[in-house]
């Protein structure tokens, strides 16, 4: 509807229908991947026309002139292969591809009113066209709208006999005489004579019969044609004649006087309107999720403090309270983990626009690449997915520019001409694994290496390991390619996709061989919210440890630790020595344990820092605790990653473990050689350095 | 009593536009996304006219008009199709399969109205 | 978790006589003390007094940084006013005062010794603070007003938090923000 009456909310309407083109081409796009894969099915050649059909409905109740004319075209082109008029081959398969391309860009266009240059799509229109004109059988051509015929245009009132006899075909389709004689009426002065002779006696009345039947004398200003749309819906059904008799006398048929058949029923429905039929999944404003996450999150720190209090009474006094509140417990973790399951989304929205992107990079570079999505499902929290799309596109991109051969470097390579590269997402162990592979060139390690130690980022002369050599493209300022490819845009490097990655709270490293590929894998948090932690006491002071973090805690022999010069201790540990972080010195905690004998080690790991042994004085207790924002009102702490209230209503701190190595404040060399350090042999030690991947 | 009219579209746009067009005009009206969906509301409720579109998943307009029109209960109600221009062959298969009548998309709401008190005033 | 501090004490002031009345083309500010220096804060960016708990300590902070607090529900920083001023640390019991205040986005507490009064100021009688050849940022003085009997020195947030208004706008993990 494309009208201005008044009260009109077009602007909500708009919006829906832009929020409904976005669904319809996310549909459009998997059921293409489908048919382009040869897994599609009978249905999914329906549904794809639906989705571009329905596009088009929209569009021109919007008056979106671009949109509809391209989506026309593309909807006859799938028309014609719904009905097997034109087969899927592999060209045409292209060219459905480029078409929803196309179309994704016109309807953005339309959703943020920008201008598109007259020619756009051009070349796909004329070649869908060209196919269906291929396909074209003259008849079963599209006919073209009647045009609204001008009619017969006199001056002055004719007068028209109109004779109507309905077939019984025509009240089954629920189209009423009186209704007709009704509309005739409204186009001036009727006369009616009804003609009830064929109606049998009341016993041999079949109800669906029609046995009437009228003629008409209208006299009207109306073109013939107007009487006839009158009568459009049930030309087929009925016996028609519309006669101009102006120039004759009234006749008045002997049959008697008019006598319509009422044949309106009416009904009264007492009941109310039919709820909309169940659905499947409902919208829900952004807004009140998170609402619901903060009141849940309240809710358990409410129930933490209840916990605690119940700590304190005597033993066994009121067991009905104790066990209400471990109820209470139980299912304030049950609601929490339930409403962090609401905004957790699957990556496929995120992974459904990479397929694209790889074909028009490909195309524009000349190579011949495809991409291999797994584990779509996989379901991260909302607000992550958002920002996962930067890093994501940045590093597919990455692989097409850099990694990823032209087709003729990779069969002298040997590879097969097309690359491929592998996004999947799964979830392991608390946290959700991205990983993003090709396989193309890989890294080179030596051009690396030479360029980091170029810049400085490297010391002349120092040995890393094949992985550290990899993880300095990480660093700032660091490109391999030697003009800043514009394809990768803007020399955005893997640096800023590593903080955007770590702004997430996750972490990412790669792996590379060279001349075979590389791959890159992202570790991220199932939720920011809420965390599974530990709490530790340091001194006076309380903090929490991600549960996700900790590998083990221990309470070491003095036998274990070794002073290492200048820089403090290592633990060694069935083999591995690893560094201790007297916390208490990092963050100025005066009265805390010192020995670590005295206090509690807790292993922890990171990828920043690998395994490590942080001194704690004890440990009181695991706790699910909701992460709150130290950063809204205050600046961001080195080593702290938010804040929590614990169930005494106090603040705790929660360590953020991959930046203990910068707040411990040694250097990557020294953290390395804390792993492998320089022991003397005792009788006790005897152990084969063997050096271990950091 | 206001009269009910129930439409019919997968697309929650139309849905919309076509529910407040008519409920502005005092009609009371039901919604169902598809064909499939529609047989389950009518099974439900008494409606005094139908307004489906013709492409739809699950069960498309056609099959809903079919089946509507062998039902007992809602056998004699008004079916209004929407249709595109270029959709002739429909049309006929719509008129064939019981449809009392067509709305041409897009169209005004104006035209809705008029074509909706024809059938079901 | 700790009672609210009871409300403000008022202290009997010299009568309201000669000051100008609310509403009329005035400034009120609530007034504290730091020893014996009487200072006055824009009542528009107070949001609530509370007394003195204790705080969790922010490791590597400023000295005037005393820790943040959990003010129902939300995280909040308390800024001791006499180690920013550079007078020293405050040793603070429960019978000192935190004014929570709102300093563009944040909410943030100062610790003084005791609030007095709610002051209203003609605009016009507040004197330019004295030049100290302080960099700008630094400069958290905003006026003197004379009262009664006392000079009451005026403190701009601006001023105050300069610096951390700056740190506020760069851009951080938004979900721990919404998850606040």
């Amino acid at each position: 509807m494309s009208s201005e009456a008044e009260g009109y909310p077009l602007a909500q309407f708009r919006k829906t229908y832009f929020e409904e083109c976005a669904e319809l081409l996310d549909a459009l796009q998997s059921n293409l991947d489908l048919l382009s894969n040869g897994s599609g099915d009978g249905e999914t050649m329906h549904a794809i026309f639906r989705s571009v059909h329905s596009i088009k409905g929209g569009a021109g109740a919007f008056s979106l002139g671009a949109l509809v004319a391209f989506s026309h075209v593309f909807e006859s082109l799938l028309d014609a292969m719904r009905e097997h008029k034109i087969a899927v081959a592999p060209e045409v398969m292209q060219l459905l591809l480029r078409a929803s391309d196309a179309l994704a860009d016109i309807v953005s266009a339309a959703r943020n009113e920008q201008p598109l240059a007259a020619d756009f799509a051009a070349d796909i229109v004329a070649a869908m066209e060209e196919v269906l004109l291929g396909a074209a059988d003259p008849s079963t051509a599209d006919t073209q709208p009647k045009p609204v015929a001008p009619g017969v245009d006199l001056s002055g009132e004719r007068r028209y006999r109109i004779s109507f006899t309905p077939h019984s075909e025509m009240l089954q389709k629920a189209n009423e005489p009186l209704l007709l004689i009704r509309q005739l009426r409204k186009l001036g002065g009727l006369v009616a004579v009804v003609d009830s002779s064929r109606v049998p006696a009341l016993d041999a009345i079949e109800p669906e019969a029609a046995y009437l039947s009228w003629v008409f004398e209208l006299d009207t200003g109306v073109p013939q044609s107007a009487i006839h749309e009158v009568f459009e819906f049930v030309e087929d059904d009925c016996d028609l004649k519309i006669e101009d008799i102006s120039s004759r006398a009234i006749v008045v048929p002997a049959a008697g006087a008019p006598n319509p058949v009422a044949a309106v029923a009416e009904k009264s429905p007492d009941a109310p309107v039919a709820a909309l039929t169940p659905t499947q999944s409902i919208r829900v404003d952004v807004d009140k999720v998170d609402r619901l996450v903060n009141l849940v999150g309240e809710l358990v720190i409410t129930q933490a403090m209840l916990t605690e209090q119940g700590t304190l009474l005597p033993v066994d006094h009121y067991p009905a309270l104790i066990q209400g509140i471990e109820a209470l417990a139980q299912g304030a973790r049950e609601l929490q983990e339930s409403v962090m399951a609401i905004r957790a989304q699957p990556v496929k929205s995120v992974f459904a626009r990479m397929p694209r992107i790889v074909r028009d990079l490909a195309a524009t570079l000349g190579k011949e690449v495809r991409i291999v999505t797994a584990g779509e499902m996989t379901e991260i929290d909302k607000t992550v997915i958002e920002q996962l799309s930067d890093p994501l596109t940045h590093m597919i991109r990455n692989a097409l520019d850099h990694g990823i051969e032209g087709p003729d470097a990779r069969i002298a390579a040997g590879k097969p001409r097309q690359g491929t590269i592998h996004l999947s997402a799964a979830q392991r162990s608390g946290r959700i694994v991205i990983e993003v592979s090709d396989d193309g060139r890989g890294l080179n390690r030596e051009k690396v290496l030479a360029k980091a130690q170029d810049r400085g980022l490297v010391a002349a002369g120092a040995t890393l390991s094949d992985e550290e050599i990899d993880n300095l493209i990480f660093l700032p300022a660091f490109s391999t390619a030697d003009v800043v490819s514009n394809i990768s845009g803007r020399g955005v490097g893997m640096d800023v996709v590593k903080r955007n990655v770590q702004s997430l709270g996750g972490r990412i490293t790669v792996q590379s061989r060279f001349g075979a590929g590389s791959r890159f894998t992202l570790s991220l948090p199932l939720t920011l919210a809420v965390v599974d932690g530990m709490v530790v006491s340091i001194g006076k002071e309380t903090f929490i440890i991600p549960l996700t973090a900790i590998i083990e805690s221990l309470r070491p022999q003095a036998a274990d630790i070794h002073p290492v010069v200048g820089r403090g201790e290592v633990l060694a540990l069935r083999g591995e020595y690893l560094p201790l972080t007297h916390l208490h010195k990092c963050f100025a905690i005066e009265g805390a344990i010192t020995d670590p004998c005295r206090g509690i080690v807790i292993i922890v790991e990171s990828e920043s820092a690998g395994r490590v042994g942080v001194i704690v004085d004890e440990l009181l207790g695991q706790q699910q605790v909701v992460v709150k924002s130290l950063e809204a009102n205050y600046d961001p702490v080195d080593g702290i990653s938010g804040a929590t209230i614990l169930g005494n209503g106090r603040v705790a701190l929660i360590l953020d473990i991959a930046r203990l190595r910068e707040i411990d404040g040694r250097t990557d060399a020294e953290w390395r050689a804390d792993r492998h350090p320089k022991i003397p042999h005792t009788a006790v030690n005897v152990r084969e350095e063997t050096p271990h991947a950091a | 009593m206001a009269k009910r009219i129930l439409t019919v579209d997968d697309s929650k746009t139309m849905r919309d536009m076509v529910a407040f067009t008519l409920k502005k005009a005092g009609y009371e009206v039901g919604e169902a996304e598809d064909g499939k969906a529609a047989l389950t509301v009518l099974a439900g409720a008494k409606f005094d006219l139908i307004i489906t579109d013709l492409n739809m998943p699950n069960m498309d307009g056609i099959s809903l008009i079919k089946n509507v029109r062998a039902a007992a209960q809602h056998r004699a109600v008004p079916i209004l199709i929407l249709t595109t221009e270029s959709d002739s062959t429909k049309k006929a298969d719509g008129k064939a399969a019981g449809a009392t009548g067509w709305l041409v998309k897009p169209f005004s709401p104006e035209k809705l109205l008029e074509l909706v008190q024809r059938v079901c005033p | 978790m700790q009672p609210d501090h009871p409300p403000i004490a008022v202290s009997q002031g010299q009568g309201n006589l000669d000051r100008p009345a609310a509403g009329e083309n005035t400034q009120q500010f609530i007034t504290f003390t730091l020893g014996a220096e009487e200072y006055g804060i824009d009542i528009m960016v107070v949001r609530e007094i509370k007394g003195w708990t204790d705080t969790t300590m922010i490791p590597n902070a400023p000295a005037h940084v005393r820790g943040v607090i959990n003010l129902r529900g939300v995280i909040v920083p308390i800024f001791d006013l006499r180690a920013r001023f550079g007078a020293g640390l405050t040793v603070p019991t429960s019978m000192h005062v935190v004014i929570i205040v709102a300093a563009g986005t944040r909410t943030v507490g100062l610790l003084v010794d005791t609030v007095s009064d709610i002051i209203s100021v003609d605009p016009k009688s507040i004197r330019p603070v004295p030049e100290m050849g302080l960099p700008t940022e630094d400069q958290f003085l905003e006026g003197l007003v004379a009262m009664e009997n006392r000079m009451v020195t005026l403190v701009s947030l601006a001023g105050l938090f300069g610096k951390s208004a700056e740190l506020a706008k760069r851009n951080f993990t938004s979900d721990l923000t919404k998850a606040a």
